[in-house]
Order: structure tokens, then C-alpha cells, then sequence
């Protein structure tokens, strides 16, 4: 039995499993056991430069890389686990194979960080704290991600927001844009900047206008926008009240006694119209 | 009046428009560019109500003012409704400091007829215009186009959309006229297939090696269900033609439901949400799993079964068709399967090349095992005929008394 640091991240991770895999250490005889905090330092994909490659299918790299950002301890040995099928047990098309026990919880962990990510993209909510001398703005936002998603889900928001700086804060890591240069940093406890966007208040304006309370569906809501997030959404404390006033609002409309119908403008376009018909 | 109030004015006369995509638009970011946004991605909903809709764009009007009188409209010119509207540069502003905070994925713009289609139209443009071309924004932008505005200006708004829409509303003329009656069903089609011709010549040009050109990708419209008497198969059939001769990417059904100010003509009553659900879900099986209008509805059953899911129900239908082996059915075959869909057929047609499929690989793909059952034929499953010949059978999916509460109006 041996005790194996994984590293920081699924970089690391692989250089160790390469190692084990040569010396024909089976996955029974591996113990995964670190300190280091995961995915904190680690390049986002794009930027990384291309170690040499296991000689295991791509798949099994796409999937792995998915699975290295999940919370899970277990994740370092599940992952030597299936490459140890895949190469030393012979099960090449293992991946393929998507109902195996091990595979599907793998896929199912994938699955979970990719839609962390998305739940990242989709959450993060951007508080502006002022511009440099030349304009350009300055923004930060807290985000409280399950996974070690940060690395992962960053290149989007540097594609879309490439001309603001920004900070976005996790317990799980910090990710910095500033002019023009991208820069990772450990996590923090809590929110270091914790002051509202003046713009907060005019968002909400707008949640609660567009809501209909004609159409109540609080579990469809919840299904996509967990209770977990609300706390981070400034207009997640609406909800309460606007589910709350829903239905007397709908009766308020059910009551209402029929506009009558007003005669016809005087208008020239829509005299057209009728002479069209 | 302040921006918060025109705000809440403008966005409460926009939400009966139920389209909320933001895919599909040609991929771009800002990183060569001075502006802020992205694109072209899957569209990302960056919140949820609790209506159960996607917040995905600032969906707003630029005016609620309006000469037409849509029955079921709030906006209606007889409706004693709050009136406002933004100008350009309002509506671009918020926008762009929605978007810049990661609120919204861009902008769904409308607008209530003023003066005439065409003034309207170049009110809706300018907003476009300012944004894409003084502020360099590059996120979606869709914008709500008029059939009796000039070919030139829907042009022009799909020249800075990346989507554009004219809605249907109701089916037929007759519908229309007795509920909107400024709208003609004949002048919307041929609208709509001006516009399709525009974003066919403008994906050939792209296809051609053009990546400059800026154009929309796509149309989409909505239909109003249970404001008149239309049948399912009705708006089933109409969709069809949608997407076929029109190339419709999305065509959104929206449950006619109370709405503040009710008119003479039309009164308000709770709509059964399920509705729309269901003809949302038979919709699905048009466009991804290759139904035929007449399989979903076939003429002696014109209104989808509100109980069960239209795949579910073409299945018990068509029995004859069961039960299939997984190891050796078609692709097309397995689809139609209920409880299956397009990625875990694929992935058992590959798990099938490798090994024996038994009902626990089916679990594990997270497939329902009590709907598949009586279907499917696995490696350690064989379903009795009788189960399947049998009357009851469809009482094993009825959802339980309690729980068809959910689908209606959960809060009464």
C-alpha cells in the first residue's frame, strides 16, 4: 500500500498516475491523500501547454478533466481506477461503456461540474466599484461554487467582459481580469467587498415586473435556480413575497369589471390597414 | 416619470411574450473588439421567476402606447393601462449596465404600434443601431418585427438582431379578426417568408466565407392557446407548416391567462397551464424525434391527452409497435420509446456494441425502469404480452389525484 499526493489539480494528478501506471502499481495498492486545495492554480485549458499524452482515448481525458474539478476525495481514486481498466485491464472501449458502475458515477460527477460551470456563467453577478482614468470599469462578484469550477469557468467571462477588470471571489479561488491580464488567486472566506451596485435595486424593479402571477410554478423556478444560489442573487429575497401576493393578485384580475372596447382612432396608417384588407 | 417606473411599466407590458432564447446567434467576443459581450454559445438563463420562466434577456417595450387593439393584450388602446416609454438611449443604457453586471445575456426588444409600423419600427432599429454600432455591444439582441412595416426595415432590424420575430397570435383570420382585429394572418406569412428568404441568403453568404456579415440567424414566433376555439391539432399542424416552409427555430405557445384589464370581448379565465406544456412537449417530438403532426394527433383525437405526455400516448396507441429489443432495434425505433431520449438511445446503441444491455445498465443511465418496462424488451427482461394488450395499462402513468394539482395553478 502506498500514500500518493494528487497535487493541486488534475495537472499534477496525471503526472503522478503516469508514474504509478508505468510501475504497474494496481489502483487496490493506492492510497490518494493530499493537502493541496484542488484546480486553484491551474491554468484554465487554453492556456495550458499540452504535456505529453497519456496513451488512453481521448475520451477518457475529456471526461477525467471534468471529474478532477468535483469536490469529491474519492474522485483521484475513482479516475487511477478507470485508467487502470483502460490501459493495464484491457477494457479500451471502457469509456464507451457509459451504464458501467464506474463510469456512470464518473460521468454523473462530470456532469455535476459542468453544470457548476454553467450555474457560474449564469450566477456570477457583478457589482461595480469604479473606473480607472481611461474609463474602463471595475468590477467584482462573490460566488460560492460546489466544485472547484473557478479555472473552468473563467475563459467565458474574459471572452465576453475582455474590456472591464474584474475580481470574481470564491471560498474555492479568485479569479482576476486586469487590464488585459488574467490572474488566479487562493479563495476567501468570505466576500472581501461587500458594498450593493446602486444598478441591484433597478434589477430587482425588473424581476418583479416581469413575473406573472397568473402562472405560479415555484418548483420549475427552483429545479433550475436551486436555494443554494439565493443567497448570492440580489433578487432572490423578492421571491418570498411575490409568490405570496401571486394569488390575490390573480383574483384581483378575475374580479376586475371588462373594458369596454374604444372606437377606432382617428389615424392614418390604420386607415390604410382596413383599405388593405 | 423615472427610469425604475418606466421599468416596472415596460417590462410588466412585455412579459406575455414567452420567448426567451439566446442561442443559436453567430459566435463572437469582445476581445477583438472595445465593447462588452459574447455570443453563440447555448443561451444562458441568469434567473428564474416564479413563473417558472428563463431571465435570460431584458425583455422590455419601448413603448406601451398603442393604436392596435388586441383583445387579449394589456397594451390594447381600450385598456385604461399605465402608459410610458423609453427612449434609445434609456433602453440602451440599461442594457448595457444589466449586461455588464451578468444579469442578462442582451436584449428582447418590442414596442406597442405608434403612428404606423414603419415609424415604430425605426424607433425599435435605433435602439439596435446605438447599441451595436456606438457601443460595440456584442451580445443577443432579438427584436419583435411588424408584417406591415417595410421589408427594408425588418431588413435592417435583422441586420443588428440576432434573432427576429413577428408573432402569430391566433391561427386563423377569423380569430384574428374578431380578436385582433388590426392583424392579418395573410400579410404575417408573408412576412415571415420575406424573412426567411433574408436569413437564408444571409447563411449562404456566410457559408460563402463572409464572417464580416452581421445578420440574424433565425425567427421564431408565439400562438396564444385557449383564447379561441382552436384545437391542438390545430396549432400542431399550423406549427408544422412553421417550421417547415418558414424555418421557424422556435415556435412559443403561451396559455391565454388573467391579465390586469380584461377586455369585453374576451374575458379572463385561469387557463390549464398543462396545455401549453403538453403542446410544448409534443412540439419536442416535431422537431427532435421526427413525429409527424397526424402520429401526435391523429384526426379522431383532435386535443393532446392533458393526463399523460404525447410520446406516452402515441406509444399506448400503437402497441403493435412493442415491445422492442434494445440490443437490436433501429435508432429510430428506440426514440420512440417512452422514457428514452435522443442521448441515451445513442449511448445504448453504443453500450450495445460492447456489451449485453440488462435493465440495470438502464438504471444507471438514469432511464425511469417502471415506464420503460413494458416496452422493452433487455438481456434479464422479457415483459409479458398480456401487460401490454392490456386496458390498465395506462393507469400504471396516470399521475396520482394529488399530484395532477401540480401541473394546474399550484397556488389555488
Amino acid at each position: 500500500m502506498r500514500t500518493v499526493d494528487p497535487g493541486d489539480g488534475f495537472e499534477t494528478w496525471r503526472t503522478v498516475a503516469r508514474s504509478l501506471l508505468q510501475e504497474a502499481v494496481p489502483p487496490g495498492e493506492v492510497i490518494w491523500e493530499g493537502n493541496a486545495l484542488p484546480c486553484l492554480f491551474e491554468e484554465p485549458a487554453e492556456y495550458r501547454v499540452k504535456a505529453k499524452r497519456l496513451a488512453v482515448p481521448a475520451g477518457f481525458m475529456d471526461l477525467a478533466e471534468d471529474v478532477a474539478c468535483h469536490r469529491d476525495p474519492d474522485r483521484w481514486a475513482l479516475l487511477y481506477r478507470l485508467l487502470w481498466r483502460v490501459t493495464r485491464g484491457g477494457e479500451r472501449a471502457l469509456i464507451e461503456i457509459s451504464s458501467d458502475p464506474e463510469v456512470a458515477k464518473a460521468m454523473r460527477m462530470a456532469k455535476n461540474v459542468r453544470r457548476e460551470i454553467h450555474k457560474m456563467h449564469a450566477f456570477v453577478r457583478f457589482r461595480k466599484t469604479g473606473e480607472d482614468g481611461d474609463g474602463r470599469e471595475r468590477f467584482v462578484a462573490w460566488f460560492e461554487p460546489d466544485h472547484f469550477i473557478v479555472a473552468a469557468g473563467t475563459p467565458f467571462f474574459v471572452k465576453r467582459f475582455a474590456n472591464m477588470d474584474w475580481s470574481i471571489f470564491t471560498p474555492k479561488g479568485c479569479a482576476h481580469w486586469i487590464a488585459g491580464v488574467l490572474k488566479f488567486s487562493p479563495g476567501c472566506a468570505a466576500n472581501p467587498c461587500d458594498d450593493p451596485d446602486a444598478m441591484e435595486e433597478i434589477w430587482r424593479v425588473y424581476y418583479r415586473s416581469i413575473f406573472n402571477p397568473a402562472r405560479l410554478k415555484v418548483k420549475m423556478m427552483q429545479t433550475e435556480m436551486p436555494k443554494r444560489y439565493w443567497k448570492n442573487l440580489p433578487e432572490a429575497d423578492l421571491i418570498g413575497s411575490l409568490v405570496a401576493e401571486s394569488r390575490g393578485r390573480v383574483d384581483g384580475m378575475l374580479a376586475e369589471t371588462p373594458r369596454e372596447v374604444r372606437p377606432v382612432l382617428k389615424n392614418a396608417y390604420l386607415e390604410k390597414l382596413r383599405k388593405l384588407e | 416619470m423615472e427610469l425604475a417606473q418606466k421599468l416596472a411599466i415596460l417590462a410588466d407590458a412585455a412579459k406575455y411574450d414567452a420567448s426567451c432564447a439566446s442561442s443559436g446567434a453567430n459566435r463572437r467576443d469582445s476581445r477583438d473588439g472595445k465593447g462588452v459581450g459574447s455570443a453563440g454559445g447555448s443561451g444562458i438563463c441568469h434567473s428564474y421567476a416564479p413563473d417558472g420562466r428563463c431571465i435570460s434577456l431584458l425583455k422590455i417595450l419601448l413603448t406601451n402606447r398603442c393604436i392596435y387593439d388586441c383583445h387579449y393584450c394589456i397594451n390594447r388602446r381600450s385598456s385604461n393601462v399605465r402608459r410610458a416609454g423609453f427612449t434609445a438611449d434609456e433602453a440602451v443604457k440599461l442594457t448595457l449596465d444589466f449586461y455588464k453586471r451578468n444579469y442578462i445575456e442582451g436584449l428582447f426588444l418590442s414596442s406597442g404600434i405608434v403612428r404606423s409600423a414603419d415609424y415604430t419600427m425605426e424607433q425599435v432599429i435605433q435602439v439596435a443601431r446605438t447599441l451595436r454600432e456606438q457601443h460595440d455591444f456584442r451580445g443577443y439582441i432579438h427584436l419583435k418585427t411588424i408584417p406591415e412595416a417595410s421589408p427594408e426595415l425588418i431588413e435592417q432590424a435583422a441586420r443588428y438582431a440576432d434573432r427576429i420575430s413577428i408573432n402569430l397570435e391566433l391561427p386563423t383570420q377569423a380569430s384574428l379578426d374578431r380578436l385582433a382585429p388590426e392583424k392579418n394572418l395573410a400579410r404575417t406569412q408573408q412576412a415571415m417568408g420575406r424573412i426567411k428568404l433574408k436569413l437564408d441568403e444571409a447563411h449562404e453568404r456566410r457559408k460563402g466565407g463572409d464572417r464580416k456579415l452581421r445578420h440574424a440567424t433565425g425567427q421564431s414566433t408565439q400562438v396564444i392557446v385557449g383564447a379561441d376555439d382552436s384545437t391542438d391539432a390545430d396549432f400542431l399542424t399550423g406549427s408544422d407548416v412553421l417550421y417547415g416552409t418558414y424555418k421557424m427555430k422556435r415556435v412559443y405557445y403561451s396559455a391565454f391567462s388573467p391579465i390586469p384589464e380584461p377586455s369585453v370581448v374576451l374575458p379572463v379565465k385561469a387557463a390549464p397551464l398543462v396545455r401549453e406544456h403538453r403542446l410544448y412537449q409534443a412540439d419536442w417530438l416535431m422537431r427532435k424525434y421526427g413525429f409527424r403532426p397526424s402520429e401526435i394527433l391523429p384526426k379522431e383525437t383532435p386535443n393532446l391527452d392533458l393526463r399523460i405526455d404525447p410520446k406516452l400516448a402515441w406509444a399506448l396507441r400503437n402497441r403493435h409497435e412493442f415491445p422492442l429489443d434494445v440490443q437490436t432495434a433501429t435508432r429510430g425505433q428506440l426514440i420512440r420509446v417512452p422514457g428514452l431520449g435522443p442521448r441515451n438511445v445513442d449511448r445504448l446503441i453504443t453500450i450495445r456494441r460492447h456489451t449485453r444491455v440488462r435493465l440495470e445498465d438502464l438504471a444507471r443511465l438514469r432511464v425511469s425502469l417502471p415506464k420503460v418496462r413494458p416496452f422493452l424488451i433487455a438481456a434479464d427482461h422479457h415483459p409479458a404480452r398480456h401487460l401490454l394488450d392490456s386496458d390498465r395499462l395506462i393507469e400504471r402513468f396516470l399521475p396520482k389525484p394529488e399530484q395532477l394539482e401540480l401541473f394546474g395553478d399550484e397556488n389555488r
